[in-house]
């Protein structure tokens, strides 16, 4: 007890530096964040004002600033939000319906041609998928599907990643023992698949379910190629649009950038949180995408 | 806080096994193949829809030209010939390499050394440390650009202000001459986080046992992390880095985001996928911007085969 305590304590300078270093790590990682906090509480006034960038000052004006948002422009904020949202669910759930499905076919059926579709599956991921966006936008426009939301959604659907860390957990956390006992005991492939099956995959399901949300939410580059109807875009686009306007002072100079602001951090609460609350579980699957 | 889900338990290097079939006879096992293709039938139809025939589509185009007078007509490789020619194809792919040159190296470095930290130090400050290093991951990439965009910026930036208070000319961080390393604060900023996550699962996926026997033989806590973590966390290593490179030399999102701030920096021929898209979008050049997207996917494929070669040299990066 006393030779631990010891050694402990011979060990604590070297445990200070560490823990000085993760502070600052800490403090880079958290400033950008801050700054938004901070700005956010802020009037044009106080944002323009040339001093104290990373404290408060001038009065909180948070809720002003928030009523601002979503009055602007007939709430067109709302209007993105909304979409977002649509976007992110239906792509983020579809994704994650296509890709259990497949990772479990990929790991408990030894089919004709699994593992040639499978190394076509993982080469992909080294096709830059912004590539793909622009004969996408080409093929939609074609078929007449460009410019609403299914040019948004449909793509959202494909992440050959998602497959694979699906084949993984699948693989290894449902003994093919227990399919064989459901087969036995009369049990159809379906069946199996949602009582079986299902439950074991859960945690790598909600895994895949917040990690292709996300991608969905965050997803720039698609939409801004997809769409050009305003009403259509979700967040990122529609803050990107009031940037540009902002930057040109066309669309009200000063007050815009409150807004966009205000914007940006209502816009990341919402996965923050998610991210937050659901630590444990994209922790173990992100563990599951770096293995070789 | 040791994640209880099963996967983290995996990282001990787990394959991916072949199942054997399950008994049941010749009747048994063909019903099987087919149920095997059901539940990858629908990933199936959308690889195919969203993948292979948009990049099918998009060789095919770039094999083609399209003038007012003549119509379409088959170029063979004069698309590729003209972007490999073009200085602005090559100026804004010398960029995205020069760039994946230092960002790749400079991320996986403060993702490393964030891993080790953490794996080492335990306790609240190390939790918080690595929910706020990941932080950034769950925040889209367009609004990380702009929050840095508006730190950077002179009217309502911090920069502007400490470098008034020293008395110093305000360096602005997304000028022609500073750009670079303005994106390549952001760049690292917004992923180095999601690299040390991977990287710190793998750590945790090594058996405690093996420092034991270590310390044992007298090795200090930094021969550890040099000869036994480092070495054994490899395969995490090189994953990341080919992820890096597809991200990095792919660039588009944060340079387009900070463009309109930046004053005329961002050019439409910045990075080889902003040329496409304005190429595509604003000139309706389909063709030659299937040529350049493809060009870029060359080069990108050719950078990974590039890695993937040198480093199985070292033997243990990809076994």
């Amino acid at each position: 007890m006393s030779d631990a305590l010891k050694s402990r304590e011979r060990r604590t300078p070297r445990h200070i530096w560490g823990k000085l270093l993760l502070l600052a790590l800490i403090c880079y990682f958290l400033v950008p964040v801050w700054w938004l906090l901070v700005a956010s509480t802020k009037n044009a006034e106080g944002l323009f004002a040339g001093s104290g960038a990373l404290w408060f000052r001038g009065g909180f004006h948070f809720f002003d600033n928030l009523h601002d948002l979503f009055a602007y422009n007939n709430g067109e904020f709302l209007t993105w939000l909304g979409n977002s949202v649509l976007y992110a669910l239906t792509g983020g759930i579809g994704c994650t319906v296509i890709s259990v499905l497949a990772g479990y076919g990929f790991a408990k059926f030894n089919f004709r041609g699994r593992n040639l579709v499978f190394a076509a599956v993982l080469g992909s991921v080294v096709v830059p998928l912004t590539s793909l966006v622009i004969p996408t936008f080409v093929l939609m426009t074609n078929i007449g599907l460009i410019d609403t939301i299914w040019a948004v959604i449909l793509p959202s659907l494909l992440s050959p990643f998602a497959v694979y860390l699906m084949r993984v957990y699948a693989a290894a956390s449902i003994p093919d023992e227990l399919l064989d006992a459901a087969r036995i005991d009369g049990a159809g492939e379906l069946r199996t698949f949602f009582r079986v099956a299902l439950p074991l995959m859960r945690p790598g399901v909600i895994t895949v379910l917040l990690l292709s949300v996300v991608s969905t939410w965050n997803n720039f580059f698609l939409p801004l190629v997809m769409l050009s109807t305003s009403k259509l875009y979700p967040l990122t686009v529609g803050i990107t649009l009031w940037t540009t306007l902002a930057s040109s002072n066309n669309g009200g100079g000063q007050s815009l950038w409150n807004l966009i602001i205000v914007g940006s951090l209502v816009s990341i609460v919402p996965l923050v949180i998610a991210f937050l609350t659901l630590q444990k579980y994209w922790r173990g699957g992100l563990a599951v995408g770096s293995l070789k | 806080m040791v994640s209880t889900t099963p996967p983290t338990a995996l990282s001990a290097g787990a394959v991916v096994p072949d199942t054997p079939a399950a008994p049941g006879g010749r009747r048994g096992s063909a019903r099987r193949h087919w149920v095997g293709w059901f539940f990858i039938l629908p990933f199936l139809v959308v690889f195919l829809a969203f993948l292979v025939a948009p990049l099918a589509y998009a060789g095919y185009l770039s094999l083609y030209t399209k003038g007012l007078a003549t119509g379409t007509t088959f170029a063979g490789i004069d698309n590729y010939k003209r972007a490999f020619t073009d200085p602005s194809f090559l100026h804004g792919l010398w960029f995205v390499l020069k760039f994946s040159l230092v960002v790749i190296p400079l991320q996986v470095f403060v993702a490393l050394a964030a891993a080790l930290l953490l794996d080492e130090i335990v306790g609240r400050l190390a939790r918080f440390a690595r929910l706020i290093i990941f932080l950034p991951y769950a925040i889209p990439v367009v609004l990380g650009s702009l929050m840095w965009g508006f730190l950077y910026s002179p009217s309502f930036g911090p920069i502007e202000q400490i470098s008034t208070l020293f008395n110093v000319q305000a360096p602005f961080l997304l000028s022609q001459g500073n750009i670079f390393y303005g994106l390549l604060n952001v760049v690292t900023w917004q992923w180095a986080g999601y690299y040390m996550i991977i990287i710190y699962a793998a750590l945790q996926g090594i058996d405690t046992s093996i420092y034991e026997a270590a310390r044992t033989d007298g090795a200090t806590a930094r021969q550890i992390a040099f000869r036994i973590k480092i070495p054994m966390i490899t395969p995490a290593l090189a994953l990341i880095l080919v992820f890096a490179l597809i991200g990095t030399l792919q660039f588009f999102v944060e340079p387009k985001v900070l463009g309109p701030i930046a004053n005329g920096t961002v050019t439409p021929d910045f990075t080889p996928n902003i040329y496409a898209v304005t190429l595509a979008l604003q000139y309706a050049q389909f063709n030659y911007a299937s040529a350049i997207s493809f060009s870029l996917g060359f080069v990108v494929f050719l950078a990974v085969a590039i890695f993937m070669f040198v480093t199985r040299k070292r033997g243990s990066l990809f076994t």
